[in-house]
């Protein structure tokens, strides 16, 4: 009898064993969130084709600065698929290294502000007091200023700077410029992050522990913010992609002959009725561009949901 | 509520002074900035040069050019022949006295400039404002009551492209579908005008200054009405699911009042935080509409006196537009404490 019973135990133990699956790990629950969110994926493949397409630029047949009068303001064909510019140029090929450009400079502003925000951030969130309020107050004004026009001034007052590392308005100076303006949203992100959770008990332990503030902020209470930095930080690339081509449009962004998204559609304007493919083109990169990255933000918004992962975990 | 409002006006006055220096020391002291034009300009004897340094007030320290900058110099006796030795009295009246100095460009007051150019940026936006709360507020509000209808799901996808599409490049799309493509059939001209007021020449009418602001405000209101649209809707969802609407609906009130009269009432609060917020970008997007419909705004003076390096004009713009937005926000944050009573005011 007694050997029965332990067998029978010993059946369901290994039943249970094997009906056991081991915890899923975050990464696979985020990605299996991530997937279910159709605009996500499609933005994530649209994104994928663009930026490739982008990093073997060099393949094309032509060459994106050199001109080729005969051959000017043709229309699309199949050898030129989006046609060619004022000085013959193809246009596929310039827009695809104006990609380049375009989308370094989006990634670069990212990195810019997180590089600054996170810090300012943390510190406003943790410290509290005067440290925060007087950050904060830097912060709100930034945020009241009228982005689109400051950036015009600075790039107006750089261009003319006889520093070495600003000369002719160059790719890195305005990724500098706009992300100079951008970091504050980072910032009070970070910011709200801190303030939620350095009221928390384990925080508490940690600094009875003996813990130190540096160890605390980055190890227990920043990666909270992981979640909302990524959606932050995915958004801000779109964002800092549609300065750039506003900026460059205007001519005080990226200058010719280096392409970029917004330069290429500069002189579009006065061509508009004959030669419409010229505007068209490289607006549409950029639209897609963008479009693409937003859904991604919106994915990983709904898939970094820590609320949402536990559902997830419970289904 | 009269002490709040009396404290949210006190501390503007520091945010605009930050700002205000911020934005005098950016021109004094980036490089480019006004003295680059003195200290390149040709070739000029160091003497002259010392000369023009000390009759435009140059030789002053940082600080002290701030306050001239500020409250003028008429109090004061300054160098006018450049000889070294102070003569007589100066002729600024500084920012806070409405003297912003003189347009390199065209020699006019900056403020005469301003003034010229305001009204026609604030018609524009009014138009663009006022016509977007018109589509995007019935679209946030269906959108939420009818979640996830085949309605919500097109305003939606709707929505991301409009916050996706550069408002340049839509701008140069509407002209080149309806003015170069498009005509009008009874007449063969182009649908809509390419840029402009009015037409030029023509006595002033209601209808033609329609047809003209039609393609502008189109482009200027697309990604706000994107954006407002869904903001509007989770503010919506986020009321419908409170009790006290449960209440109204259990207490077998008229769904339509317990939409419109509890609901929306509620829900349209944070927007008028929002558009605050928003308030800046909203400004400065005028630049771009302005620019290419030719509309003569603030926008493309300050386009203009960017593109010819015309500091006065666009400290000037800076200054007053950070003002406009400084006040939007104050009168923002008085108008939620007004209508939400569970603010409170300390």
């Amino acid at each position: 009898m007694t050997e029965i019973t332990s067998l029978d135990s010993t059946q369901a133990a290994i039943e249970s064993a094997a009906a056991y699956r081991p915890p899923e790990s975050m990464t696979s629950l985020v990605w299996r969130r991530f997937r279910r969110h159709p605009g996500a994926i499609a933005g994530a493949i649209i994104l994928s084709i663009i930026v490739i397409s982008v990093i073997l630029a060099p393949l094309s047949p032509y060459d994106p600065l050199k001109s080729d009068i005969k051959n000017r303001f043709q229309p699309p064909s199949i050898e030129h698929p989006m046609g060619t510019d004022g000085l013959g140029r193809d246009l596929l090929t310039r827009v695809l290294y104006g990609g380049r450009i375009s989308i370094f400079v989006g990634l670069m502003v990212m990195a810019i502000t997180l590089v600054i925000g996170i810090p300012i951030g943390s510190i406003a969130g943790f410290f509290g007091g005067w440290v925060d309020n007087i950050l904060m107050r830097i912060i709100d004004a930034a945020l009241s200023l009228p982005t689109l026009l400051v950036l015009i001034l600075l790039s107006a007052l750089l261009r003319e700077s006889d520093l070495p590392f600003v000369e002719n308005n160059n790719v890195m100076t305005i990724a500098f410029v706009i992300g100079i303006l951008a970091w504050p949203t980072v910032a009070r992100l970070v910011r709200a992050v801190f303030l939620v959770f350095r009221e928390m008990e384990y925080v508490t332990a940690s600094h009875a522990l003996g813990a130190s503030d540096f160890k605390i902020m980055t190890g227990d209470i920043l990666p909270n913010g992981f979640g909302p930095i990524i959606v932050e930080a995915t958004l801000e690339v779109g964002y800092a992609i549609m300065e750039e081509s506003t900026l460059s449009f205007l001519g005080f962004g990226i200058m010719p002959p280096t392409p970029s998204w917004g330069n290429l559609l500069s002189n579009a304007q006065e061509h508009l009725s004959q030669y419409p493919w010229l505007a068209i083109f490289p607006g549409l990169m950029i639209f897609f561009t963008i479009i693409s990255i937003n859904y991604i933000g919106d994915g990983l918004r709904d898939a970094l949901d820590p609320y949402k992962v536990i559902s997830t975990l419970e289904e | 509520m009269s002490q709040y409002i009396v404290r949210r006006l006190l501390q503007a006055v520091p945010m605009l002074l930050i700002l205000s220096m911020m934005f005098f020391f950016i021109i004094e002291k980036a490089p480019g900035g006004p003295m680059v034009a003195l200290s390149r300009a040709k070739r000029i004897d160091p003497e002259v040069r010392e000369a023009m340094r000390r009759q435009f007030g140059l030789d002053q320290p940082l600080p002290m050019r701030y306050v001239i900058w500020l409250f003028g110099n008429d109090w004061m006796t300054v160098d006018t022949d450049g000889d070294g030795l102070t003569d007589s009295y100066g002729t600024r009246k500084g920012i806070l006295r409405g003297d912003f100095g003189y347009s390199i460009r065209t020699k006019k007051p900056v403020l005469v400039e301003i003034g010229d150019r305001l009204g026609n940026t604030i018609y524009l936006m009014t138009a663009t404002l006022l016509v977007t709360g018109i589509v995007a507020i019935p679209i946030g509000i269906l959108s939420a009551i009818r979640q996830y209808s085949a309605f919500d799901i097109t305003a939606t996808t709707l929505s991301f492209m409009g916050q996706a599409i550069p408002e340049f490049w839509l701008g140069l799309i509407l002209i080149l579908i309806f003015y170069a493509t498009l005509e009008n059939p009874f007449t063969g001209e182009p649908l809509f005008p390419p840029g402009g007021m009015h037409t030029i020449g023509e006595p002033f009418s209601i209808a033609d200054r329609i047809h003209h602001l039609i393609l502008p405000v189109t482009m200027g209101m697309v990604g706000w009405v994107a954006w407002y649209s869904r903001f509007l809707r989770s503010s919506m969802l986020e009321v419908i699911n409170q009790d006290y609407i449960r209440t109204a609906r259990a207490k077998g009130q008229n769904e339509r009042i317990v939409l419109y009269r509890h609901a929306l009432k509620n829900a349209l609060i944070p927007l008028i935080t929002m558009f605050a917020l928003d308030f800046p970008y909203i400004f400065a997007g005028s630049l771009v509409v302005e620019l290419i419909f030719s509309w003569p705004g603030m926008g493309r003076l300050y386009y203009s006196a960017a593109t010819s390096r015309d500091f006065p004009v666009l400290l000037g713009i800076l200054i007053i537009g950070a003002g406009i937005i400084i006040i939007s926000n104050l009168l923002a944050d008085i108008g939620y404490a007004f209508l939400d009573p569970r603010v409170r005011y300390d």
